[in-house]
């Protein structure tokens, strides 16, 4: 990726971003759909493009997948 | 208000099913040995701090390498995130909705509190100081790579334009801290002593703004990002 598109991909802002609010409110319950197998992203489209757009929120989900993925018998 | 106007489009509380009823039976036994008092209590509150104290020092380690945390700091700060997380999920069980196990729901806590102790370590050895303002590393925070940089630097040029005369105050702050300084945007929650919904808004609304305004000059394209 060169920088043009970084900083392209960077300054677009997606309206169904529903804010870190939201998207941790949400988080265990996406985490578990994710997890299943379940269309997490068709289900809660606004929290998707928020852990898109958002670093710190998006390392959360991250962390919290490992997690389960770890704890997973 | 551009986040509520999001929040209208995609109301996410409306689609949490009303799960109190639906508790799986390990779930089911968690809230009720953590509310039942005496040794049964102590046993489950011992068990869940070992449990999120793993956690913890899994995310920790995850994500040091990163960071340049290492050693006995990395392993204190998952203590600090274990036990921090232990008292925001006793003060939190009646919120506790049955919508996941409630193991994802009390570590999605330790994950939160890992992050708060990284964003407040930051600053033991920031390397910039806020009110810095390092431009010349602009083209590297994106990638433009040297042998463009005539290209990126018409374009560089016309984002710090924007940045100078199309951001407040709060945004150009926001913009200029996490974006030229690259300080992590939860240090600067800390910082500013402000939370993370209300500086990724600020950043949110800056980047429209700047893309608005580069569109407008003929540097970037509209934003099509979601209208797919």
């Amino acid at each position: 990726m060169n920088g043009y598109s970084e900083l392209d991909r960077f300054l677009q802002t997606d309206p169904r971003d529903v804010g870190c609010a939201q998207a941790m409110e949400m988080l265990h319950v996406y985490v578990e759909l994710v997890t299943a197998g379940e269309p997490a992203e068709q289900r809660y489209p606004g929290v998707a493009a928020h852990l898109q757009a958002c670093g710190p929120c998006g390392e959360d989900f991250d962390g919290l997948l490992a997690a389960l993925r770890d704890e997973a018998p | 208000m551009l986040l509520g106007t999001m929040a209208t489009v995609n109301p996410v509380a409306d689609q949490v099913p009303a799960a109190a009823d639906r508790l799986d039976a390990e779930s089911a036994e968690w809230l009720g040995a953590l509310a039942s008092g005496g040794r049964r209590q102590e046993e489950a509150l011992s068990r869940l701090h070992e449990m999120l104290l793993r956690i913890a020092q899994r995310e920790c380690h995850r994500r040091g390498p990163r960071l340049r945390i290492t050693g006995p700091e990395l392993d204190d700060l998952a203590y600090q995130a274990a036990a921090d997380a232990l008292v925001a999920v006793t003060r939190k069980l009646g919120q506790f909705r049955g919508e996941s196990r409630f193991t994802t729901w009390a570590y999605k806590f330790v994950i939160f509190e890992v992050s708060d102790k990284i964003g407040r370590h930051f600053w033991r050895n920031p390397g910039v100081p806020l009110d810095a303002e390092d431009w010349e590393r602009l083209p590297d925070r994106f990638g433009f790579e040297p042998a463009r940089e005539a290209e990126g630097r018409d374009l560089l040029a016309a984002l710090r334009r924007a940045v100078d005369t199309e951001l407040s105050p709060r945004q150009r702050q926001v913009f200029v801290a996490i974006v030229v300084n690259a300080v992590p945007l939860d240090a600067l929650v800390i910082e500013l002593g402000s939370n993370r919904g209300a500086i990724y808004k600020t950043l949110f609304d800056a980047r429209r703004k700047l893309r608005a305004t580069l569109a407008a000059n003929g540097y970037m394209d509209q934003d099509t990002a979601g209208h797919s």
